[in-house]
């Protein structure tokens, strides 16, 4: 079992009423970026992440969005870059690059340089990026799964492929392909797929035995997502397992229960992921495939007519519409924080408290990787380094004791893709929904 | 749909091109806008009474299939021209809304021998000087079919948008709204060299209306094609959105009828 930290590396010098009546973080004007303020973000999450691998994460887990304060990571290979210079055992685990946001001969060769630094910890993860991310990088969302596999594609080549040579691809074209710089890792590190509910990724990943990663998605559609996995595994004829498969787990701890409650409220500071972004931004015309189209389609919406003139308005211009009811807004993101805990999508509590949740987790996924993702919102320094401080001494020690009992191997420990299937021999299960249904989360 | 109304295919280089076709007459191409095909409307029955409509529904629009090698409006325009030929259709009469307005412009100035007039209704396609296109495409669905219109309770919107949005109708805009990002994302619905362009159009009898309240296509850019297209006719409708053939159909149909009345120059007449 890999237990990596993650923090979102939330930008904290605003007011939650300001983000509210934005309807969302992505678009808050950057006026209200304080330098300084932003300074300090950054430099203490870089301490942090090294404290982490202090009290024991096996791992150090980036991400990264745009244009936004509720992820202040925007240019996450720089970050990486620096903690493959200043961390010293950790895997850097990027989770990940949106491949369609990005020349790839430039993503090769800054992770080859990050993988060669650190001495061979890169773990590469490829997404998709969100919505606004298309927008705000303007990147056609109608070729987003074009740009992503013909990326990764390519960069694959060019770490194995001696140079030079030329490339012409379809969207990408180079003249000169000949990257000096080659990651450390033969022939290359491993690659990691995060994923939400789509079942596309984890499929695609399955098919490049890749691990995939549930990002905190609800336990019972995780379990399809690994079914979904593990059936086209079984079709490629191998058996997924434990090496195969990762989990967030959205985490904060402290010395008591009321402590941890009032911290907790921080993951849904203004919304919380769920505040991203409007819902224009959310699903860009093109990004999802027809199938995911089709299941949009038959979620319940509203009639045509009745529509906001002052919001269109607002919209035309390119303007956020502003929220008038903060206090409704406000009470949803409570409602949505005491349902998340019901649902063990997000964790809070003492060590002791939270202890049996994620092994349930554990029982129920049977992931080879576990990564904790630190608090959001405004927690203070040393509240978020206790937490952190509670999880490598009290909880991961705990955690890697039950992976052993249960069998949890990570993808380096058993190389994804490894464990044969006999043709005509059914796949086993990859998930235990049974503790689902004593917690009516099936 | 109007009973008057039919669906046929036409095969173009391998893509069955659906067609609807309705009316009498002497032939006008109609092209949709970037959401579609709306649905066979008063505007539609008027001039079917003189003119026989050719509507291509555009391929990637969710019924036409993809044709996976367009990779902006120009190779729209070319497939069309091509279409065009393949029906042994002389000079036609072209109408083009919005991004159908783009099209039938990289037509015209592709080959203007092919068209007999050219209508231009709140046509995408240049970049104006003034103000910017909106992005429709960073709304949803509902929003932007909603800003097409300056009165969302106009009464032919409101008979076409007043029920619950359906599935079919969700997939079909979705469908659309993915095409025209593949082909308009970049510059964002318009080609920076149509305008220069346009200047030899001389001799095709153009008309370029535009609704004074639209909030998609500004100003600047009707009055752009104004100033490129030699001798082209202007008609602004007060008070409409993008959308004047269902918010003033009475005034938009006059200005139209009265345009494809007049006789198209002789070829040589033109300069």
């Amino acid at each position: 079992m890999l237990v990596s930290y993650l923090s979102e590396r939330p930008y904290r010098g605003l007011l939650e009423d300001d983000i509210l009546r934005n309807g969302g973080f992505f678009g808050m004007p950057n006026e209200m970026f304080d330098r300084d303020r932003g300074a300090a973000d950054y430099n203490f999450y870089l301490d942090e992440y090294l404290y982490a691998e202090a009290v024991g994460f096996d791992g150090l887990a980036l991400n990264e969005h745009h244009g936004n304060p509720f992820c202040m990571g925007a240019v996450l290979d720089v970050e990486a870059a620096i903690l493959a210079r200043q961390s010293s055992t950790a895997k850097i685990v990027l989770i990940g690059n949106a491949l369609a946001n990005r020349h790839p001969i430039r993503l090769a060769e800054e992770l080859a340089t990050i993988d060669v630094i650190s001495g061979g910890r890169l773990v590469s993860g490829w997404v998709r990026g969100a919505g606004p991310e298309q927008f705000f990088n303007n990147m056609n969302p109608a070729y987003n799964r074009e740009y992503f596999e013909e990326a990764h594609d390519f960069i694959i080549q060019a770490w194995t492929r001696p140079g030079p040579w030329r490339y012409e691809g379809k969207h990408f074209h180079y003249r000169q392909v000949n990257p000096w710089v080659l990651p450390l890792q033969k022939p290359f590190p491993q690659m990691w797929i995060p994923g939400n509910v789509s079942l596309e990724n984890p499929i695609w990943a399955a098919e490049h035995c890749y691990p995939f990663i549930g990002l905190a998605t609800a336990l019972s559609a995780t379990c399809e997502m690994w079914d979904a996995y593990a059936d086209r595994a079984a079709e490629l004829g191998y058996q997924a397992g434990p090496e195969n498969f990762g989990y967030l787990a959205p985490m904060v701890l402290a010395d008591t229960e009321e402590r941890a409650q009032e911290l907790g409220r921080n993951f849904y500071y203004a919304g919380g992921h769920t505040g991203f972004a409007k819902a224009g931004y959310a699903f860009p015309p093109g990004y999802n495939s027809p199938s995911a189209i089709r299941r949009l389609a038959r979620m319940p919406r509203d009639t045509w007519l009745g529509a906001n003139r002052v919001v269109l308005e607002l919209e035309r211009q390119g303007k956020s519409p502003v929220v008038s009811d903060v206090e409704a807004a406000r009470r949803k993101a409570e409602s949505t924080y005491a349902k998340a805990q019901t649902t063990l999508q997000t964790i809070v509590g003492t060590p002791e408290s939270v202890l049996p949740k994620l092994k349930t987790i554990m029982e129920v996924l049977r992931p080879g990787s576990l990564i904790i993702g630190g608090v959001l919102g405004n927690v203070s320094n040393e509240d978020r380094m206790r937490s952190v401080q509670l999880m490598g001494e009290c909880l991961i020690p705990e955690i890697k004791a039950h992976a052993a009992k249960l069998g949890l191997v990570d993808s380096f420990e058993r190389i994804p893709g490894t464990v044969k299937l006999q043709p005509g021999e059914n796949r086993a299960p990859v998930a235990d929904r049974k503790p689902l249904e004593a917690l009516g989360l099936a | 749909m109007d009973s008057l109304f039919q669906h046929t295919t036409v095969d173009v280089g391998g893509i069955p091109v659906a067609m609807l076709r309705g009316g009498s007459g002497r032939p006008l191409l109609v092209l949709h806008d970037e959401l579609g095909f709306a649905g066979w409307m008063g505007w539609n029955r008027t001039l079917a009474r003189d003119f026989e409509l050719l509507m291509p529904l555009q391929p990637g629009f969710g019924v036409t299939p993809r044709c996976e090698w367009f990779e902006c409006y120009r190779d729209v325009g070319d497939f069309y021209h091509r279409m065009l030929r393949e029906m042994d259709l002389g000079p036609v009469d072209v109408i083009g809304f919005s991004a159908g307005g783009f099209i039938a412009a990289e037509m015209a100035v592709a080959c203007p021998d092919a068209f007999a007039h050219l209508v231009l209704v709140a046509p995408l396609g240049v970049r104006p000087k003034i103000g910017e296109i909106a992005d429709v495409l960073a709304l949803t669905v509902r929003s932007h079919v909603a800003l097409t219109v300056s009165r969302v309770d106009a009464p032919e919107f409101a008979e076409i948008y007043g029920g619950a949005m359906t599935t079919e109708q969700f997939e079909l805009f979705e469908a659309a709204r993915a095409e025209t990002s593949r082909l308009g994302w970049e510059p964002f619905l318009y080609s920076p060299s149509l305008p220069h362009r346009l200047g030899g159009l001389n001799g095709l009898p153009t008309l370029i209306t535009w609704g004074t309240e639209d909030l998609v296509v500004p100003r600047s850019c009707v009055d752009i094609y104004e100033a490129a297209i030699p001798g082209a006719l202007r008609a602004d409708i007060d008070g409409a959105g993008h959308r004047p053939e269902i918010e003033a159909p009475e005034e938009f149909l006059t200005s139209v009828c009265s345009f494809l009345s007049q006789p198209a120059l002789e070829r040589n007449a033109r300069v």
